[in-house]
């Protein structure tokens, strides 16, 4: 666990902190660690590693585009974590996978996360593996390795249930900003602004991020107002255009941290 | 019942619900509160004199006379055909718009293949007066334009679902996600025993009258309280899990699923889930689904749009795997001329997928004294087209 980078990160740093979501495979099928080092000289502070599902539930329109065109460009799970050894070897960020539990289910949930931990993998988030599953189920072969998944909250979660959420988190809690699929636009206001400002009132002893529609800097600013830091996942995937799409994430990253 | 679910909605390793936090909410509201609705007197009360009055139960319990000199032995059908709407799937949706206006729910969603159970589903929300929308795949849009058409004059919305394939599989993902987009209005009717638990025990009690009657008219017509063998379809498997409901625990009866075996189970154009089918996570039901060794789910394919399922009810993956049920599947060309031989012997017109039970027939080897009772989940008006694509064969 003390080699766990995700965690020094949370330690060193308990403001501002941003990670970006990838699609891997996305726009090309070795565009992932070309912009990881991107990423890293943005100055972010995790990445969040999706592999492409071909039936993502929680995803809105953006993720579903880039995880199809991705496992179109051939993009598999020998493949992914080929390229996330390639991002460690590159750069000190922390890594966290993102899929859905029938990849790991299928792959063999001890097989997935012994290649995990070997790839460099430092966390998980499996946004349909419930708690109540996982404590009855799972947890003990979880357990077994030092990577801590990652739970998600959301505004209809009740206050019980985010309590035990933090009790079994070892890593951060992702607070999903709204009650919608990922890449839903619009501002927040004051509904979101309160939920926030609830659960940053609750003194969890994990740090959070918020996450799901976060599309600008000033979003980014005002996610950092309440949480540790902030997710962007489809907004950036959306600025994947073209052939520059390496030179449009960095414009996209200098805009976010621009203060 | 030994075939019960546990308190985390599994059949014995399958089921559960495998649900992004932003579904808990709904789910579990449905979790702690439906079995009591369900159980409570006035809601059988509305529910039964609904089936009766609304869609005509209880469906007859056919015996084929002819269908059973062919094969030598007898042969009953439980004629779900002739319900409302056209087959049994409007016996979940009755149930379920009644829960939805229990829970105080204004807007309605479901998701349909065929369009059987889309129109089931805006048939119960014009009854209802409740807003719906229904999620279909583009193709299937395209191919099933006599059901959209019912869909739009009983005032529901349908919206294509363009994602992945573009069929059944995928408008049940849209489903979801607008239930995830629409956290207090809304209840999600699901067609089958699948998705997350409570649905797959849920519609399968709403379909169990299915089989509550058979063991009242069998007793009436027969003298016997239950049949030799049961012989259903199985895409998710809504018909198959009400006809064998009350059998499950009577070893004596036989249950016989039949899949769609497609082009042919080795032809890489097929649905037969069970045998090309591994453990898996799929609308957040843990249960048997075609996949590849990543874990993306591989498209199914059979003639009839409502067996081209790529996953079974986790119900269904318990029976197969415990050994309650045997598999058999049918090709498409088998299922069309067990269409045609219902029809010609009989005068009824079987949808494709009730065909796909039809079809068992010719490889079961019936003993003359024996009763076996097929369910005949649907009428065949809504494949007409694909039936007179092969009419030549059989002039």
């Amino acid at each position: 666990m003390s080699n766990n980078r995700l965690k020094k990160i949370f330690q060193k740093k308990s403001k501002n902190l941003l990670s970006i979501y990838i699609t891997a495979g996305y726009p090309k099928i070795d565009a992932m660690p070309k912009l990881a080092g991107v990423l890293a000289r943005g100055g972010i502070d995790f990445i969040e590693a999706g592999m492409p599902y071909s039936d993502p539930l929680a995803d809105g329109p953006t993720i579903q585009h880039s995880s199809s065109v991705a496992l179109q460009n051939g993009i598999h799970l020998d493949l992914y974590f080929q390229q996330i050894k390639q991002i460690k070897e590159e750069t000190d960020l922390p890594l966290v996978f993102m899929g859905y539990f029938n990849q790991i289910l299928k792959t063999g949930i001890q097989n997935f996360l012994e290649k995990s931990t070997d790839a460099g993998i430092d966390a998980l988030i499996i946004p349909d593996l419930t708690p109540e599953i996982y404590l009855a189920k799972y947890q003990s072969v979880f357990e077994a390795y030092n990577l801590p998944l990652v739970f998600l909250i959301s505004p209809t979660t009740p206050l019980e249930r985010i309590q035990l959420i933090d009790k079994i988190s070892k890593a951060f809690i992702y607070v999903v900003s709204s009650s919608a699929t990922t890449g839903k636009k619009g501002q927040f206001g004051l509904r979101e602004k309160a939920y926030f400002q609830r659960i940053a009132g609750l003194d969890l002893k994990n740090p959070t991020m918020i996450g799901f529609g976060i599309d600008s800097a000033e979003k980014y600013q005002m996610a950092c107002k309440y949480a540790n830091g902030a997710i962007i996942g489809s907004a950036f995937i959306k600025s994947l255009h073209g052939e520059d799409y390496l030179k449009n994430a960095e414009t996209f990253i200098e805009k976010v941290k621009k203060v | 019942m030994i075939y019960e679910v546990d308190s985390l909605g599994f059949y014995g390793t399958y089921g559960g619900a495998f649900i992004p936090e932003l579904l808990q909410k709904n789910v579990s509201e449905l979790q702690d509160n439906y079995k009591k609705i369900i159980q409570s007197e006035t809601f059988q009360k509305s529910f039964h004199q609904l089936l009766r009055d609304y869609v005509g139960r209880p469906s007859p319990l056919y015996y084929a006379k002819r269908l059973s000199e062919k094969y030598r032995t007898h042969i009953y059908l439980k004629r779900e055909d002739l319900n409302h709407t056209g087959s049994h799937k409007i016996n979940n949706t009755i149930g379920q718009i009644l829960l939805a206006k229990h829970l105080g729910k204004t807007r309605i969603i479901a998701e349909t293949g065929a369009g059987q159970h889309g129109v089931a589903t805006a048939t119960v929300a014009a009854l209802a007066g409740l807003e719906c929308v229904v999620y279909m795949g583009e193709k299937d849009i395209e191919r099933q334009a006599p059901n959209v058409s019912r869909m739009k004059m009983l005032g529901a919305t349908v919206k294509a679902a363009t994602s992945g394939s573009k069929t059944l599989k995928d408008a049940t993902n849209e489903a979801i996600r607008d239930w995830i987009n629409h956290p207090h209005d809304t209840y999600y009717i699901i067609g089958s025993v699948v998705g997350p638990h409570p649905y797959p025990d849920m519609v399968a009690q709403f379909q169990s009258v299915i089989s509550e009657e058979m063991t009242m008219q069998l007793a009436a017509q027969t003298g016997r309280a239950y049949p030799d063998r049961i012989i259903a379809c199985i895409g998710g498997g809504s018909n198959a899990a009400g006809a064998y409901y009350y059998f499950l625990d009577n070893k004596a009866v036989e249950l016989i699923s039949v899949e769609a075996g497609g082009l042919g189970i080795d032809s890489g154009h097929s649905a037969a889930t069970s045998i090309l089918g591994t453990d898996g996570v799929i609308h957040a039901s843990l249960t048997k689904l075609m996949q590849d060794k990543d874990g993306q789910i591989i498209e199914p394919y059979s003639i009839s749009a409502g067996l081209d399922y790529p996953g079974i009810g986790p119900l269904h993956a318990h029976l197969i795997s415990s050994g309650r049920t045997k598999v058999l599947t049918a090709n498409d060309d088998e299922a069309i001329a067990a269409g045609y031989e219902l029809t010609r012997l009989e005068g009824i017109i079987p949808a494709l997928e009730s065909a796909h039970a039809l079809a068992a027939l010719p490889k079961i080897d019936f003993k003359p004294d024996e009763i076996t009772v097929v369910n005949l989940s649907g009428r065949g008006d809504k494949d007409l087209a694909t039936y007179l694509n092969h009419l030549k064969k059989y002039q």
